[in-house]
Formats: C-alpha cells, structure tokens, sequence
C-alpha cells in the first residue's frame, strides 16, 4: 500500500501542477493559445488516470484556465470525482473548481446531492465548511430541495464556524427552493441571538438581504433590530441593521420616530464613516417617511445636511462623492435645506473626478429656481465647452435640459433665452442627442405661443444655417435639430419674416443628403410654406410672384421624387402632382390661397405618450368577446376574416363617441377658464401695460403675451443666450418697481384680490418673479375618461417576489422541509404497506378535525403580533420590550435529549395524535400551551433530523444508481452526456436527446440544442421531418402533414439554446431514423442568406425506456413469471471497470441496479408502452456477457444490438 | 449582494475572478475587459465608486481598490454599504498579506487557488461571512495545517521535485520583472 502510495507520488512529480502551468503560460507569450490546447491534452490524460491526486492536480490547473476563459464544462464529472475524495486537500481543490464552473445548467449536478449531504454530516469541520462554501455558489432548486433540512440541521451545530456558513447559505436556500422560508424561519431568527458575533453577522446579514426584498413580512423583528442596533458594537452588523430600518421605515412612520434619537446619538458618538454616513442615510429615509406627517424635524436635517457638508468638503474623493449622493436624496423632500449649499455642489462642479461632477450635476436639478436658473445654465455651458469627454458632455447636455424643462418650464422666465440655449447646443459636435434638442424646440414652440415668432426666426436661421449643422457625417447625431426646424418653420409659417428665403433654403439640393426621416418632414413643411407664400402673394395681388414660387416649387421638388426613402418618395410625388395641378390652374388666373392653405388648417396639440394607451373601452364593448360565432371545426380557416366585416355592432359604439366629444370638449374649455382665473401667473389679471396679443380666432380664450423687449427680436446669424441675462435682470427690476407701485395702490385698495396670493409676500421671493411668457398648453390630450392606472405591474420573473411570505403565520403541519426518505431498505422490499398510509393519516384526517380551532388560532396569533408591535412602537422606553422571552423558551429548549430513534414512524404518529388532543384543549387555554406547541414541534424537527443520519448511512452503500461512482474514487469515467450529435455545419451544431415519459405511450419528446457556431445571427429557423409510417412530428394543429414547425427563438453568434419536439410513435419495438431538414436564415452585415441543414434522427430502442426502480422480490416474481422471452449476447475485450460498465447502461440506456454481488449484477428498466425488461450482467476478465429477458423479444434484440455498440467502446 | 470579485493587474490580466452569479466564460472575460477599461482610465486620487451597467441590474456599483500593480474590484448592489465595502477589500488584502508574508502580484499569481481559499472565509456566495482578520487566519492556517498532515512523505517528494524543476529552470527570474510589486497596505482611518 505504501509501496503504491509513492509510487503514485513520484508519478505525480512529473506532471505539471499549476505553478508549471503558469510559468509555461508566461514563458509562451507568443504562442499562448496554442500551449494552453496543448496543456488541456495532458489535463485530459491526467484526469483519465486512477490517482486521485493526479486528477486534483488536473482538475486544480483547469480551474486555472477557466479564469482565463476556457470553458472547462467538459469536466465536470472529474470535478464531481475529485469533490468526493477523502481527502480535504482534494476535496477543497474539487469543490472550488465546481463553485467556478458549475450552475443551474450543469446536468451531472444532480450527481452531487449524495456527495454533499455526506460531506455536510462530516466529523472534520472543514470538509463541512468546503462543501458549504461549494454549494453557496452552484445550488440548484433540487439541490436546495434536497438538502435544506440537512442545512437546518447544521445551524445549530457547536461549532460557531459551521453555524454562520449554514446560515448564510440559507439565503441561497431560500432563493431557490422558497418554501423552506417558513419552516426555517423560527431557527434563523434565534440566531440573531447567538453568542458568536459571526454568527450574529451572518443572520443580521441573512434577514437583512431577505427584508430588502419584501420588507412588510420583516416589520415584527422590529423590535428585536432595535435590541440588537442598541447593543451591538459590530459596525458590520449595525451598518446592515441601520440599512434595513431604512427599507422597513416606510412601511411604519412610527418606527421612525422611535429611531431618530438613537441615530442621532450614533451620528454623534461615532467615529467610523461609515457607519456615520449608513446613519445619515437611514435618519434621511425616516424623514422622508414623517415629511407629510411631523414638520417638526429640522434640527435632524439639519444635523444631517450639516454631516454632509463635512463629508463634502473633506479632501477624500469618496466621502465627497457619498455626501453628494445622500444630499441628493434630502433634496427630494427638503430642497430648502439644501439649496443653501448651492456655492458647494457648485464647487464639485469644477473637481477634476467625473462621477462627483455627475453626482453635483444630479444635485443641481433640485436647486434651480427661477431666480438662479439662468446663472447656472450659463455655467454648465461654460462647463459644456471645456468638457473633453463626449459621454460627459452629453450628459452635461441632458441635464442641461431636464434642468430648464422640468415640471413643464416651471423655473423659466424667458423662453427666448431658453430657444437660444437650445440653438446654441445645437453646435455641439459628435453628440448623440440630436432628437432631445429637437423635442425641446418642439415643445417650446408648440406650448408657448407667445415665443412661436422668436422660434420661427431662429429656426429659419438655422435652417439657412443647416450647412453648418449637417455638414460632416460625424455629426448626424445633430442634424436631428433640422426635423424640428423645418417644422416649426411650415406648421408657424405665418410668422416668418422672408419665407421665400426659408423656402428656398428647405429646397436645396444638399437637403438630399439628409437622413429620410427629416427629409420627409421637409418636403412637407415645404407645402405649408409654399401656402402661406401664396397667401401673402395673392393679398397683395402678386400674381406673377406667386406663379414664381409655384414654378420654383415644381423645379425642386423633383429631387425629392427620386429619393430612394419611400417616405420622401411618396410625400414629394403626391405633392409635386398637386403643385403641377394649382400652377395649371394658376395659368388660368384663379386664386388657389385659400384652397391650398385650407389643406393645412387646424391646430396641432400636444398628445400625452401614454394617450394611446388610456382610450378606455367603451361601454358595452368586450374586446375578448367572439363577434361572430367561433366556427364550427368543419369550417376552414380562410373564412374566418371575411366574417368580421358583417358585423355592426361596433360600428354603433364608435357612432356615439363625436357626440361626447363636443360636450366634453365645451366642459373643459370652461374649467380651463376657471383655472386661469385663479392662476396668479394668467396676466390677464393684472394691469400688465404690455399688449395683448390676440392668436387665430378658435384660441381667444387663452390670453397671450406680446413679448415686450428693447432689442430688435431678429438677431443676426446665431443668437446669443448671454445677452438675456443682463436683460432679464432689468425686466425684473422693472417688475419690482411696477410692483411696489401696485403695493401702495393696493393697500389704499383695500386688499381685493385674494387670488394675486404672491403680491402679498413681503421680500422678493422665487414667486414674485412673473415670466416673461407662458407655457399655454399645460395638460397634454388624452382621450376622454382616460382612466388613470399607472401603476406598474411587478416583473413576474422576480426571483425575489417568491420569498415574499408572511413569517408571523405559525407553521402548518404540512409545512415540513423535505427528509430523505429511505428509498429501499435492506434487501429491497416493494413498500406498498407501511409508508404510504402513515403519510395519508398523517395529513388528512387529523387536518379535517382540526382545521377551524387552528385558523382560528393562527388569527389570533396574529393578532397579538400586530398588537406586539403596536405596543412596542407607541411607548418609547424600554427598547426591547415584550415579543422576545418566547424565544429565549424555545432556545432552551432546542437541546433536548435525542428519544429512541428506532422507533420511527410509529411515534411520530403517536405524537401526532398527541398534538391533537392538545389543539382541542387549546380551544379554550391561553397562550402558554401555544408556546409549548410550539417547543413540541420544534422537538420533533430535531429528532427528525437526528434520525435521518442512519439512513443517510445506509444509502451510501445501496448500489450506486446514474454513475454516481462514491465508493471507489480510484475510477474514472469519462464525462457522460446523453446528448448525441445530430448534424452540423459551419453555422450551426446540432445535438439531440430523446426523452421518454410514462405518462404518454406513445410520445418521445426530443431535445435539440442548436448552437451557432458562426459570426451570423441566425433566425426564422424551422425544423422539418419526413414522417414514417411509425413516427411522426407533432406539428401545430391545422398545419399540413409536411410542414416544418419553427423553433422558438433565434440564435446570436456564438449562443446555443435548447428547442423540443414532440414526436408520436406507434410501436416501439425496433429502432428507426427519420430523416430532417433544418432550414434557417443566416444575417450577417453583407446580408441575409437561406442556409439548410440535413439531418438524420435515430430514434434507438433506448430512448423508449425509463429508469424505473425495482424491488428484488418484485424482480424475482417477474423472471419467475415466465411470460418473458430470452436472449443474450457477449462482448469481448472489455478493460472497463465493472462499476463504470454498470453506470454507462444505467445512464445511457435507461437501466437501474437491482441487486449487484461482485461482477454480477441484474438490472431492470421498462419501456413507455409497458414492457419489462431485466437484464444480468456478467463480467468475466475481459469480457461482458449480457443475458436479456423482455415480454416483447423484438424489443429486447434490438436493445442487444444497442448494448453491444454501446459496450464495444468500453 | 456581492456579484463579483475581480482582480488583474495594470494590464487587464486576471488574478482572481469570482462571479456569484452564474455567467458563461466569454462573458465573464468581457466583464473583466470592460471592468478593466472602466477602472484603468481612472486616475488616482478619484473616488473609488463607479456606477456602470456592468452585470446586470442597475442599481450595481463597483467599488474597487488599487494596490501597487492590482487592481481589487468588487461588484455590489444597493444593500452593501460602499465604505463597508472598501474596508472590506483593505481586509482582504491584509489578510493576503499576513497569509503571504508581504504579498505580492506573485505570489497573485501563482497560487490563485489559495487566494480563492482565502476569499472563500471572507465572503460565501456573495455575502459578507467574515471581516475579523484574526479569525479568518486562524482558520486559513488550520486548513493548512490539515492539509500538510494529509500529504506527509508525498508532499515532502513533491517539493523536493518541485525545487528541482525550478533548478532546471533559470529563465524563471528574467521572466519576472514587475518592478516595484509588494503591496503596500496603508491604514485606513475610516473603519474600525
């Protein structure tokens, strides 16, 4: 043995381990890829050898590689082998590469569970702790299933350093497998009392991470947070325990308050920023939960703001940037506390670290006003001017304007300096937020009529300008802005002061260069144009002008025509006709202005984003409801759509809305009225000397501003924004003086208007400051009774909303982890008798007796939770108060002494009944006996978990099933997948399983998994078989016999996916292949190209089997049966191990062990249609002879036939 | 949540990579690049915050650390506290340092499997499990300890051989040059 064991060792030496594989990578810099597929080839070698420390050594330098990018799934098996080694050094080594490479995904996972659960029951805590550290990072919902009671166990185990793994891993736990919550709770929340710090850590860290997520159900540990936050002297765990009161403290306003002082007094005593800066964050939430409530909490934010400011200014980068990131968050709710700051978040303005420069930026947002507004756009567009970076100058720019448009121009006071910022951000080279400007500019002009002239001018110079804009490709992002402009200019072309210069400038012929989409805008806005040319021309009896303008136009528009944008295309065609026909009729000397600009009349509003949505189904109306009958199945298809048309009920509903509209429409002009009324904004109101300015007749309701400036309102070429900040300056102090005027006059007056509530402020607020224009449409169309639902739904795919439980309900009886149960005890016995009729006593009837006292009882217990709570957040002191002595009963009483455990079932049963004479005397008892309820059931979890370890014991030696090769580690076996190749070319890889199941007799479904192997994007995949007789595709119903059916999903480079296909088959009995054709679309950048695949799908004899265990007695009673036919077959040359051999036939073809003595072993499987087939397994010294019994003898010699390929290769 | 643990060098060569949610190897590689180029083109002196659209979710931030020659990133939501964090990795690396005796890219290098180790007493999947740098070496040395009573006369063959090959090996000096690598680990005043 020794003798073995160095020799094994001197082996070992000569192979690489990781060192060597790292100094090889380094020494082979040039030729990296092709050493390290050099190395993978010995790995390979290495894992094939029965030295278990050779394959760790492998398995160690693969775990390696795969940090580098190698994918090293393929060995997952030897993974698995080198997990179950005795020894830790491997087992660490096995473990580690599993939580690298192992998921969800990985399918040898499931040969895990066994291994795991022994290394968790493991004397030496180490081995516990590595395999508790493995499945932290790779447990599966089965695996979680599987051993969350094993886990629960260990949560009380003596050693701190087990405990506080298995209950960090609960979390994992609970994710995957959420209905272990419930039961595990009670457990987790003692251990927020555990006398070992790290253990207290890691359930703080548990529950923190869980109430993050669904808070509510976490409000009654309240109390028992608020202990610990008072006691405990570990930042670690005060930071989580401070961060959690901040989720929880919206729920419960009241918990805030009692929080307060206590934060305060940490924000005070502290010394560690961090747990100063978690206390301003939490102190910041409470007050955003008591803002509506309690106004009396300035001094908190004070103090808090004040924090801030000193972790602002300190000259670490990182407090500076959390400062400004709390900061933020006050401002929601106390902009005025922060707004005194402002020379600061200025400051941070200039720091040379651009994630503080965006965090100021996002500061900055809440601080405008209208008095500062402009003072700081200007200084963010000095800022935009030095910024270096694009992707901070586009962020300069965004929040440029969220800053100016936000709650609809609230802070603006001059639109004609907002259009000439906009304007100026137009020279921005290289930004990609073309289409914000835009929006902006059409908004503006849109909303404000009073800047509509201002923006029509500006916009015209630009459009003349559009060289400048539109010049290099590299600024396409900008050339957004010319959409914008050249509508404005044809929707407000009234205004224009030379629009035949305008028209020209749109007609030009670099206008084709433009993208499609703002061409098509200008040829439309050409015509609007072009007809208020005509207007103006035929008012003052130009004619010959006019036939000039239409001339020009049907000169130019032609370039249009040939655009290769259909858009473009169709627009410039159908308007070139209508042109070429007003020129005829023009020729003939009739007016056509009128007729012309008819075409465009009408106002244009702004429509709500969400306005589609909300158009409310109209009474009577059932959208889900068939309109006709549902045809008859005889009927065909192709007359279903005619049939929609017949009908006229919808046409009734649609009838009635005009005359809703009307009424409602005459409704809201006259609220509108009221509302300006009031609005101390309106002008009307007040004896303003500037002018009214009346808009086209159906708008007179709506009182305008006439701008009132002492510069000319054209300025030449580009405008400046500087200029108006010295002249609103001025406007303002005119409004101050005006104002003070009024003042006296007023106060002589008698105080009449109530409404003009600003006048009556006594120092010049942010109100007093009147705008220069108004935003007009305020509230955007939507459609009458819109109904408004904003709520968003949840993401269903939330993996967090699962564990969103309510804890306080007491545990229901079925509420049980998962036990392993035995599987077959000693020499199997079928088990019909004992276990299933417990389990039936056990949950019905004793649940039908009990069922009202119990609810009735959960209720009241909740009751009192609820009434615990209450009473502890309405008195101040003590802290912690009364929930708690309960648990410290239970604690102590969780050490009992372990009962007899060869009793079993039977006493559980027994207790069960116990339990039940106690719930009818708790009808009428109190509380006390709940609680010893509780202690009982708490006692038989444990006993539960004392007696499962005999049965894991047991089950290690039962014969091993799937391959799982536990006993002997010495073995190897090369990786085993079920999935076969099925075709493949340079765009696509296909392989395939093919999956049985007993419920369904005669359906296979086959798994493809297609893999792209090529740089295309593949889609429109379809998969087509030629049927047999015997076997057919399950195709979509009414779909032909021959049709493909597609798969599901498309396909980027590089990613594979998996489809199934279900296919019928008659009989089973022999193997057969269909043939297939696989066709798809392969897009790559030089375009699109129809690509096929050919394949071959053998359906093997094997396929149609499913592992089904078998008792030995029931086995015997079968081949004792005589109704079964025999075969045999012998293969020869053989080198495999037996137990390999065994694990090959039981995975690949679907067997189970039923007995195995020495080379000897029977094995069983059955087939979907019913037939039994049992196999011997003889293995002699190189050979393997395979004696067969089947009810069906064709079926059994072609899974000979099978076998035999199958064993030729071992 | 801890998402992931990455470290590499100034270059972008990954030292250590440990991802608590499952992604594909490319994937992990172009985390890693992006990360890098991401944290690369900082200078020193800025915070060491990041908010970026690394993995996943939005509310995910990397907090990272630069050593010497390292850089020590850490991917986290919203529920970790980001000074917690950047104590953490300070942690992190002087419990390296006491393991290592004067860490350096080195020793990063070559024993990645027992820096894993290492991590694996601090933080288990994903979550924070330990941040007292006294216990976490105690534990480390007793697995150690563990693991030389298991390898015995074998281990003792194999480092004899071991220093052998690296006698046959004289290029391994020349090969490397990283200059000043010995990390410095500087006190930190903000946590206890």
């Amino acid at each position: 043995m020794a003798l073995k064991m160095v020799k094994g060792s001197i082996d070992r030496m000569f192979d690489k381990n990781l060192q060597d594989l790292v100094r090889g990578i380094r020494n082979h810099k040039e030729d990296e890829a092709k050493y390290i597929s050099q190395c993978i080839d010995e790995i390979k070698q290495e894992l094939k050898q029965d030295n278990i420390a050779v394959k760790a050594n492998a398995v160690c330098k693969l775990t390696y590689l795969q940090m580098l990018g190698y994918d090293i799934s393929w060995a997952a098996f030897n993974i698995i082998e080198v997990m179950s080694a005795s020894k830790f050094t491997f087992k660490r080594v096995g473990y580690l590469a599993a939580s690298q490479c192992f998921h969800e995904g990985t399918d040898v996972i499931m040969l895990t569970t066994n291994q795991i659960r022994k290394d968790l029951s493991s004397p030496s805590q180490y081995d516990t702790g590595v395999a508790l550290t493995g499945l932290s990072c790779f447990v599966t919902p089965d695996l979680a299933r599987d051993l969350a009671s094993d886990i629960m166990t260990l949560m009380s185990h003596t050693k701190p350093y087990i405990r506080k793994k298995a209950v960090l891993i609960m979390y994992k736990v609970f994710l995957k497998y959420p209905e272990s919550l419930r039961p595990a709770f009670p457990r987790l929340k003692e251990k927020l009392e555990d006398p070992d710090p790290g253990v207290q850590s890691a359930a703080v860290n548990v529950i923190c991470e869980l109430a993050r997520r669904n808070p509510k159900n976490y409000l009654s540990l309240a109390p028992l947070f608020f202990k610990l936050m008072t006691s405990s002297t570990n930042n670690w765990v005060l930071i989580k325990i401070i961060k959690l009161f901040g989720a929880l403290t919206p729920l419960e306003p009241r918990l805030g308050k009692k929080l307060i002082e206590p934060l305060t007094n940490l924000i005070h005593s502290t010394s560690a920023m961090s747990l100063l800066y978690e206390c301003v964050n939490t102190v910041i939430a409470v007050l955003i939960s008591l803002s509506s409530g309690m106004p009396n909490h300035s001094a908190s934010i004070q103090l808090c703001v004040q924090k801030l400011r000193i972790l602002i200014e300190d000259s670490d980068q990182n407090l500076k940037y959390l400062g400004l990131l709390a900061m933020s968050k006050i401002l929601k709710t106390h902009p005025k506390s922060v707004q005194s700051h402002k020379d600061l978040v200025l400051q941070c303005l200039d720091d040379k670290d651009e994630s503080i420069r965006l965090r100021a930026l996002d500061l900055l947002y809440g601080m405008v006003s209208k008095k500062n507004l402009m003072e700081i756009v200007k200084k963010l567009m000095t800022h935009v001017d030095k910024a270096e970076g694009t992707t901070y100058r586009d962020e300069l720019l965004t929040k440029i304007i969220d800053i100016c448009s936000q709650s609809n121009y609230q802070h603006i006071t001059n639109f004609e300096w907002y259009i000439s910022i906009l304007v100026e951000l137009t020279r921005l080279e290289g930004t990609r937020h073309g289409h914000l400007i835009a929006a902006q500019m059409l908004d503006v002009a849109i909303r404000v009529k009073a800047i509509r002239k201002f923006a029509v001018s500006q916009m015209s110079a630009l459009l003349d300008n559009a060289h400048l804009v539109a010049s290099s490709t590299q600024r396409n992002g900008i050339c957004e802005v010319l959409y914008a402009a050249a509508w404005i200019c044809g929707e407000f072309s009234e205004h224009l002061q030379e629009p035949h210069q305008t028209l020209e400038a749109m007609l030009r012929p670099k206008v084709t260069t433009l993208p499609g989409h703002i061409q098509a805008v200008y040829v439309q806005n050409v015509v609007k144009l072009y007809a208020s040319i005509l207007q103006q021309q035929e008012q003052a009896a130009e004619a010959e002008a006019a036939q000039e303008v239409t001339q020009l136009m049907v000169e130019r528009l032609p370039q249009f025509v040939q655009s290769a944008d259909l858009e473009v295309q169709e627009r410039a065609s159908c308007i070139l006709q209508l042109v070429k026909h007003v020129q005829k009729l023009q020729a003939k000397g009739v007016p056509m202005a009128e007729e012309v600009s008819a075409l465009f009349a009408g106002e244009l509003n702004p429509v709500a984003p969400k306005a589609q949505k909300k158009v409310p189904v109209p009474e009577g109306l059932d959208l889900d409801a068939w309109i006709n009958e549902p045809p008859s199945d005889s009927e065909s298809e192709d007359e279903k759509p005619k049939a929609i048309f017949h009908d006229e009920e919808p046409r009734h509903v649609r009838r009635r809305q005009p005359e809703e509209d009307e009424e409602e429409l005459a409704r809201r002009r006259e609220a509108r009225k009221q509302e300006q009324a009031n609005n101390p904004f309106y002008i009307k109101s007040s004896p303003s000397p500037q002018k009214r300015y009346r808009d086209a007749p159906g708008v007179e309701h709506i009182p305008v501003v006439q701008i009132d400036l002492s510069v000319p309102l054209k300025v030449p070429g580009m405008p400046m924004s500087d200029q108006y900040v010295k002249l609103e300056e001025e406007r303002r102090h005119r409004q101050r003086l005006e104002k003070d005027k009024k003042k006296k006059r007023k106060k002589e007056k008698d105080r009449k208007g109530k409404h003009r509530r600003h006048s009556s402020l006594p120092t010049e607020s942010d109100e007093d400051i009147a705008p220069a224009q108004q935003v007009d449409i305020v509230t955007e169309e939507m459609p009458e009774n819109a109904l408004p639902s904003d709520e968003e739904d949840k993401d269903p795919n939330d993996p967090y909303r699962a564990l969103d439980i309510d804890l306080d309900k007491p545990l229901a009886d079925s509420e049980k982890l998962p036990v392993q149960k035995h599987r077959n005890t000693e020499v199997s016995k079928s088990p019909e008798k004992d276990e299933v009729p417990v389990v039936e006593k056990k949950s019905k009837k004793p649940k039908k007796k009990e069922k009202k006292p119990k609810e009735k009882e959960k209720k009241k217990e909740r009751e009192r939770k609820v009434e615990d709570l209450d009473f502890w957040l309405s008195t101040t002191p003590p802290p912690a108060a009364t929930p708690v002595p309960s648990m410290e009963e239970l604690s102590v009483n969780t050490v009992t002494s372990p009962k007899d455990e060869s009793e079993g079932p039977k006493r559980e049963e027994l207790e069960d009944e116990e339990d039940n004479t106690e719930h009818d005397q708790e009808r009428k008892s109190s509380r006390h006996k709940k609680k010893k309820h509780k202690k009982e059931r708490e006692e038989k979890e444990k006993k539960k978990a004392k007696r499962k370890q005999p049965e894991r014991e047991h089950e290690q030696e039962e014969p091993v099933q799937n391959g799982a090769a536990e006993e002997e580690e010495e073995e190897t076996l090369p990786p085993m997948s079920s999935y076969r190749l099925l075709a493949e070319n340079s765009f696509i890889k296909m392989t395939y399983d093919i999956q049985a199941s007993l419920q369904k007799d005669s359906q296979v479904t086959v798994s493809v998994i297609l893999e792209n192997q090529s740089g295309s994007f593949l889609k429109n995949m379809e998969l087509s078989v030629l049927d047999s007789l015997n076997a057919k595709m399950a195709r979509p119903e009414g779909s032909s016999v021959h049709a493909g059916v597609p798969v599901p999903f498309q396909l980027p480079p590089g990613v594979s996916n998996e489809a199934q296909f279900v296919f019928t088959v008659q009989s089973i009995i022999m193997a057969q292949k269909l043939k297939g054709t696989l066709s798809f679309i392969a897009k790559d950048d030089d375009g699109a190209t129809h690509e096929k695949l050919d394949f071959r799908l053998h359906f093997s004899c094997s396929s149609y089997l499913i592992t089904t265990p078998c008792y030995s007695d029931a086995f015997a009673r079968l081949l004792e049966s005589g109704d079964l036919s025999m075969s045999s077959i012998k293969v020869d040359g053989i080198s495999m191990s037996f137990q390999n051999l065994l694990s090959k036939i039981c995975f690949y073809h679907h067997f189970s062990v039923v007995e195995r003595v020495d080379s000897c072993a029977s094995m069983y499987s059955r087939s979907i249609q019913g037939h039994h087939v049992c196999l011997l397994l003889k293995k002699g010294e190189s050979s393997v002879s395979v004696d067969g019994k089947c009810s069906d003898p064709t079926l059994l010699s072609s899974l000979l036939e099978e076998m035999k390929a199958t064993l030729a290769q071992c | 949540m801890i998402k992931a643990i990455l470290i590499f060098n100034n270059h972008g060569k990954p030292r250590l990579s440990k991802f608590y949610q499952p992604y594909s190897e490319d994937t992990q590689q172009q985390i890693i690049r992006e990360t890098f180029h991401l944290v690369s083109k900082r200078d020193e002196n800025v915070c060491n915050f990041l908010e970026g659209l690394l993995i996943g979710e939005s509310d995910n931030k990397l907090i990272y650390r630069h050593y010497a020659t390292l850089y020590f990133v850490f991917c986290v939501d919203s529920s970790e506290s980001e000074l917690g964090i950047l104590d953490l990795i300070q942690v992190f690396v002087e419990t390296l340092d006491k393991c290592f005796e004067n860490v350096c890219e080195l020793d990063l290098i070559f024993h990645v499997d027992k820096v894993h180790n290492i991590l694996a007493e601090m933080v288990m999947g994903g979550m924070v499990l330990e941040t007292n740098m006294n216990e976490i070496v105690t534990q480390i040395d007793a697995q150690n300890k563990l693991e030389k009573s298991e390898a015995g006369l074998a281990e003792a063959l194999a480092c004899a051989v071991s220093a052998v090959k690296n006698m046959n090996l004289p290029e391994i000096p020349r090969n490397i040059n990283i200059g000043d690598i010995s990390i410095k680990v500087l006190n930190l005043p903000s946590f206890k």
